[in-house]
């Protein structure tokens, strides 16, 4: 049985497995540093699809189908799956699996969805009700930005904290396996932190509490720090956020620059991609999950890493009525023997 | 976490990188400028085609429209208008492209509920407040006059 220690860290006593994982993206994820890490991408932003809402769908479904082939198990072999988007009702998740078959949980997270699927994911393995669960979440620049921006074609200018919606997906496949493969030790499930930021445009700025707040608990209830991890990802904080975050975080003695790195900031090249702030999107952390980081494990580069997902949990209607943007963050712990 | 959310806002604003606003400045001069230069050079050019001056008037904002429509839909108005500051936005180019782009945006949503409600979803508050400031400067005109 899963054991909680200090106020809200849960120790995982039968560790599920990370047995299998996929990743999908667009153009400009590919054109990034990590591009030849994705197992798959388009030049068509539509992948072939009529909107970009079903676009987004065929992400997710392509990711998990990767995910299914690396792990080698086949859809009716999965118990369970959790999924999310940032799409009204999570569309892009519900029309995306709606063929496979699958008991299907639609979740919600805003950005933070990767490691709140991941957990929901990961416990329901360790109280016996699954043996193999799947985590698949995505985001899409183009439906993201019509949802609660402006329409793709409209002339405005975007400020300096904003950042760029990634258009990919991560899909992970937990179970168990003789094998050496990364396992999901350790979770912590965020409170929701608002700051009183207001600038939908700076999320960074958001979501930081959130992610110090878990990190802070994290450590406190484990005892360890940040040299104790090979690195501490954080989800999407963007440049803004991620200065941000060390500030906090050095208030309370606490030195995260060596160990940290960000995964809305390693996605793109900020020189060279236009994406001001960096990545952000609920496909951000999935999609480098899913492939650089799990990529480490296997070359034996990475045996044990904190993974954060940062949510910013506002709506369009939200923002409208001048509402502060509640934040939350999610961590995992994945480590090898 | 030992930081507040007021001690926090503060450092927000130091670290939150500004707009740059010279370079906008200089954007918005250069490229809002060459749009009216456009709208004189269209004027001269249906006045030497000897249009009368009711007709020249309604020619140059025909064009300037049809011609950001234009380049809206050829995904090249909102290129224009990242080192355009401003100055795309404020000429009538920028109420064109306003409804423009949602049209295209919004067209697998269907033709009466998306494109004929969305095309003034970000168009439609500059006519209200167009209109309901000219209908008020009309009265108060009206009103001086009676003096």
């Amino acid at each position: 049985m899963a054991k909680r220690i200090g106020t809200r860290t849960i120790l995982l006593e039968k560790p599920p497995k990370i047995i299998g994982y996929g990743s999908a993206v667009g153009h400009l994820e590919h054109e990034g540093p990590l591009g030849k890490e994705f197992d798959f991408y388009s030049n068509d932003c539509r992948f072939g699809e009529k909107s970009f809402e079903k676009a987004e769908s065929r992400l997710q479904k392509t990711a998990l189908e990767h995910a299914f082939r690396r792990a080698g198990v086949t859809p009716a072999e999965v118990d369970a799956v959790f999924a999310g988007d940032l799409l009204n009702q999570c569309i892009g998740s519900s029309f995306g699996l709606r063929e496979l078959g699958i008991p299907f949980v639609g979740l919600y997270g805003a950005c933070s969805t990767m490691t709140l699927a991941l957990t929901m994911a990961a416990l329901t393995i360790e109280s016996g009700a699954a043996e193999t669960t799947a985590a698949v979440t995505s985001s899409h620049f183009c439906s993201a930005e019509r949802q609660y921006r402006f329409p793709l074609e409209y002339g405005c200018v975007r400020p300096q904290t904003a950042q760029h919606t990634v258009t990919g997906s991560g899909a992970l496949i937990l179970g168990s396996s003789d094998a050496d493969k990364p396992k999901i030790t350790a979770i912590t499930v965020g409170e929701i932190k608002d700051f009183g930021v207001k600038d939908a445009n700076n999320m960074g700025a958001a979501m930081a509490p959130g992610a110090a707040d878990t990190l802070l608990h994290y450590f406190e209830d484990t005892g360890t720090a940040p040299d104790d991890y090979d690195v501490i990802y954080t989800g999407d904080l963007g440049a803004v956020g991620t200065e941000l975050l060390y500030q906090l975080l050095d208030k309370d003695g606490v030195d995260l620059r060596c160990k940290h790195s960000d995964c809305g900031l390693i996605i793109y090249d900020r020189d060279r991609q236009d994406v001001h702030s960096g990545g952000s999107g609920c496909g951000c952390s999935a999609s480098v999950l899913a492939s650089f980081v799990l990529h480490r494990f296997e070359s034996g580069d990475f045996h044990n890493i904190l993974f954060l997902s940062t949510g910013a949990l506002l709506s369009p209607t939200s923002t409208l009525q001048g509402e502060s943007i509640p934040t939350v963050a999610h961590l995992i712990r994945i480590c090898t023997d | 976490m030992k930081m507040t959310a007021k001690t926090y806002g503060e450092l927000v604003s130091k670290v939150s990188p500004p707009s740059p606003k010279i370079k906008d400045f200089i954007g918005a001069f250069l490229i809002g400028g060459l749009i009216c230069v456009s709208g004189q050079l269209l004027q001269d050019f249906y006045t030497a085609l000897s249009l009368s001056d009711k007709a020249v008037r309604m020619a140059v904002p025909s064009t300037l429209v049809f011609l950001s429509a234009l380049l809206t839909g050829l995904n090249l108005y909102q290129k224009i208008a990242k080192h355009a500051g401003a100055g795309t936005l404020v000429p009538i180019t920028g109420f064109a492209n306003a409804m423009v782009s949602p049209a295209i945006e919004f067209k697998n949503e269907g033709q009466v509920l998306g494109v004929g409600a969305k095309m003034f979803g970000i168009a439609g508050p500059v006519l209200v407040f167009g209109i309901s400031a000219s209908v008020i400067y009309g009265i108060i005109l009206c009103l001086i006059r009676l003096f």
